[in-house]
């Protein structure tokens, strides 16, 4: 008997029940609730920037009162607009698109679709989500002090990252509690990821092999390898570059340089080796988004396509070969950074490389939908909004890819449109997929679905709508990162901008309907039965909501591989994991 | 029963009708005691669909394992940090390290043995069933203490070079002297936490197996790395 079986009893106060609880379901949940927070304030910062591109003289109502020095009288000085910028990016990408479809949704699900009973260590599990909380805290401060957030972008390149106050509002205190909160976050991220990997190669129910695992399974176990070896290199990088803040050491800033009109007492560090740091996490960061929301679309799409994907082990493979993948392209950010031009040729071939087990996956999940019957409900339509997404996102990656192009490109809106697509909304739309697929389950009621295909239509349109049109500013020369347009010609894309604002305005107001639908039917929504989507994977052989234990004391057993779906002379059209009836595959 | 279900094997392409699932519960009573967790053997008796066998470990054991995979990879990150920094500016300077560092390598090494002692002699108590943990216990306290001398030899270090007038921002190779030796004691430290907590265990008889291997694996790994760290100091600053 391993750990798990110490906290069998379920816990009776308040505090250990829901609070500071040891039990992985309730910890999925902190973890999906603090994203709903981060995601919300994301958003919002999104439009104060999106609100001050297009009428950069018009003061926005309360925002003064939030920071006096950043927006005096409301209106965003060109300092706050990257502050803001980057509060976004990190919000988004740390605390969203990282805790959403991995942390909270995985911690849910992965023990109960191998026949787990709990995390391996389910300690460690609550310390994990509570550093992440503190680090959202300390990141959430920062809003508050001197002269606010951190400027440096979310990918805080040095040494602007690495000076101190003299390089500009925010890159005090600001910059110093970035990296603090991200360092803690590193180390939530590691005790994570420590916890996924034990539980799943060791706490699989009987006859559950890995290639009986579900695909997303598969995916968060993928993931938590991935963020494993990233989060250990960027947590030193955060230690060097705090100590290069706080310290007064070199190992990011270089000689002679002068700021503000001062000689920095700094010599002989490399700015470059940040970047180094940063993407060697950074690019792998992009798949801890992308991957758990690739094995959440594959599950749900497959439940409701009523049958198995073309080849259950290509997804696999392609996934790992994807995870493998993504520790060999880091230097592709940096093509116009300086790098020697012969590493941006080797960076950009595994570049390109990558997108072979992408497009595989995307050939599978299309080729799956001939024939099949598929259901429309909320949840399939996200997952068919997830193709949609990563294939418009992942087309422009071809571009970018190759230096020559990346070049041009690099500086301007084209990248934004990019990531945000394939990286930002694909992942927002895999969470929603498993949001709409998994709400009957992890509260036993089921979401209204008029509203979420609603909440689908106009946030599929709206998402188009905003981030198509970026990769057109892009190749007309709109640079990023600019607070105003008023360079000459720039003046004639502001229509553009107009019409992105108002799409963001609209496509995040939008999400109301979901945040609506989500605590509506909490409460008061119909009542979910145990498998309400015909699905065979374990988590839907116990009832919604899952008990204390998952399996009520019992210990499943697993006869089949995940998928048995469109399986004639079945009881239904499928046979469940743990079911004694032999399938027409007789796995 | 169990001939109905060796039937449904050889016959596993085509289609039958569906089994009652409660047969599972009563024909098979061995998988009711299994404890079910960690995979182990699934060989469910009377012949099922296939035979499988999957060797988990406990989770401790790989969870250790993980571990040690991500404080390697932050060494190697902090290793190519020192490399490129060497080779990006021309304020590399060579220092000589303090002599006790040699010592306290020794004192690490020798932790490493009367661990090792401490993990056979309550491995023998155990196969033994004598129920005396005393030896494997003195073994473990000696680690310990060793451990702690180990750390304070490092922090002597640093003052030794301090009283160089070597501080954290004088250059760059004083710097990374700094960091590696920091970032491993704290490392350390984490090891001597796990060495109290298996000593606590040990003194109620409830220290597990694998709890003791994984403290070791873990002490021994941070001996190593010492040595790693020591060999790129020596060549490096």
């Amino acid at each position: 008997m391993h750990q798990v079986a110490a906290h069998h009893a379920p816990p009776q106060s308040f505090i250990r029940k829901h609070i500071f609880s040891l039990d992985h379901k309730v910890i999925g949940k902190q973890y999906y609730a603090l994203a709903l927070v981060a995601v919300f304030t994301g958003m919002v910062l999104s439009w104060l920037l999106r609100i001050h591109l297009v009428w950069p003289n018009s003061p926005i109502p309360g925002l003064g009162w939030l920071s006096k020095v950043g927006a005096p009288g409301g209106v965003i000085t060109p300092e706050y607009y990257l502050q803001l910028m980057t509060m976004h990016g990190t919000l988004m990408v740390f605390f969203v698109l990282t805790n959403a479809p991995f942390a909270a949704l995985g911690n849910y699900f992965l023990p109960i679709q191998i026949g787990a009973e709990d995390m391996a260590f389910p300690r460690f599990n609550m310390m994990s989500f509570w550093t992440t909380f503190v680090a959202f805290c300390v990141l959430v401060a920062s809003f508050f002090v001197g002269d606010g957030p951190a400027l440096a972008g979310w990918t805080a390149y040095a040494p602007l990252s690495a000076l101190g106050a003299t390089t500009g509002p925010g890159e005090g205190m600001g910059q110093t509690l970035w990296g603090l909160s991200i360092a803690i976050f590193c180390i939530a991220s590691l005790l994570g990821s420590l916890n996924f990997i034990a539980t799943t190669l060791d706490l699989r129910a009987r006859g559950m092999t890995l290639m009986r695992m579900p695909i997303c399974t598969w995916a968060w176990f993928i993931t938590s390898c991935i963020a494993l070896l990233a989060f250990a290199v960027l947590l030193p990088a955060c230690l060097l570059l705090i100590l290069d803040r706080v310290a007064g050491t070199s190992f990011f800033i270089p000689s002679n340089l002068v700021v503000s009109d001062q000689l920095q007492p700094h010599s002989g560090g490399s700015p470059l080796l940040w970047q180094h740091l940063f993407w060697f996490f950074g690019h792998p960061e992009v798949y801890i988004a992308i991957l758990p929301a690739m094995g959440i679309v594959s599950h749900v799409l497959i439940c409701n396509l009523r049958k198995p994907l073309l080849s259950h082990r290509t997804v696999i493979y392609c996934m790992m070969a994807i995870g493998f993948l993504s520790y060999m392209v880091w230097g592709h950010h940096m093509f116009v950074s300086g790098m020697n031009p012969f590493s941006s040729l080797a960076f950009s071939f595994p570049t390109l490389v990558i997108t072979i087990p992408a497009t595989i996956l995307t050939l599978i999940w299309l080729g799956s939908l001939y024939g099949s019957r598929l259901r429309i409900n909320a949840a399939s339509l996200f997952a068919l909004g997830f193709i949609s997404m990563f294939v418009s996102g992942g087309v422009s990656g071809f571009f970018l890819a190759q230096p020559s192009i990346d070049i041009y490109l690099h500086a301007t809106y084209f990248v934004v449109g990019h990531f945000h697509l394939v990286m930002g909304v694909a992942a927002i739309f895999g969470v929603f997929a498993g949001t709409y697929f998994w709400f009957p389950k992890m509260t036993g009621r089921m979401m209204s679905e008029p509203l979420g295909k609603l909440h689908f239509w106009l946030t599929f349109l709206g998402a188009y709508a905003i981030f198509m049109p970026f990769h057109y500013l892009g190749l007309a020369g709109n640079v990023r990162r600019y607070s105003a347009f008023v360079d000459d010609y720039l003046q004639p894309l502001l229509p553009v901008h107009k019409f992105i604002t108002f799409a963001a305005l609209f496509t995040g107001a939008v999400q109301l309907i979901f945040l609506y639908n989500l605590i509506h039917s909490r409460f008061w929504g119909k009542k979910a039965e145990d498998n309400p989507w015909e699905c065979t994977s374990l988590e839907w052989t116990i009832p919604s909501p899952p008990p204390f234990d998952n399996f009520a004391g019992k210990h499943p057993v697993v006869y089949h591989d995940p998928y048995q779906y469109g399986v004639k002379g079945a009881a239904g059209d499928y046979v469940m994991q743990d079911s004694l009836e032999v399938s027409a595959t007789g796995e | 029963m169990p001939g109905n279900r060796g039937h449904l094997i050889t016959m596993a392409t085509t289609i039958h009708e569906p089994v009652h699932v409660d047969a599972r519960e009563k024909s098979s009573p061995a998988l009711a005691d299994s404890g079910g967790r960690g995979g182990g053997r699934f060989v469910p008796e009377g012949g099922t669909l296939r035979t499988l066998e999957d060797r988990s470990s406990s989770p401790t054991k790989t969870g250790i394992w993980v571990v040690l995979a991500a404080v390697t990879m932050s060494f190697a990150a902090l290793t190519s940090a020192l490399l490129v920094r060497q080779g990006s500016g021309n304020d590399w300077r060579h220092i000589v390290l303090p002599p006790i560092l040699y010592a306290n390598t020794l004192t690490l090494l020798v932790s490493s043995v009367t661990l090792e002692m401490a993990r056979r002699r309550f491995a023998r108590t155990v196969r033994e069933a004598a129920g005396d943990w005393t030896e494997s216990l003195r073994a473990l306290y000696g680690t310990l203490a060793l451990g702690s001398l180990f750390v304070v030899g490092q922090y002597i270090a640093w003052l030794r070079l301090r009283a160089d007038g070597l501080y954290l921002a004088s250059n760059p190779t004083s710097s990374f002297f700094y960091v590696f030796t920091g970032v491993h004691a704290l490392h350390v430290l984490g090891g001597l936490a796990g060495l109290i907590y298996a000593a606590q265990r040990l003194r109620g008889s409830r220290l597990r197996r694998s709890s003791l291997d994984a403290v070791s694996h873990y002490w021994h790994f941070v001996d190593v790395l010492w040595l790693y760290l020591l060999f790129v100091l020596w060549t490096k600053l």
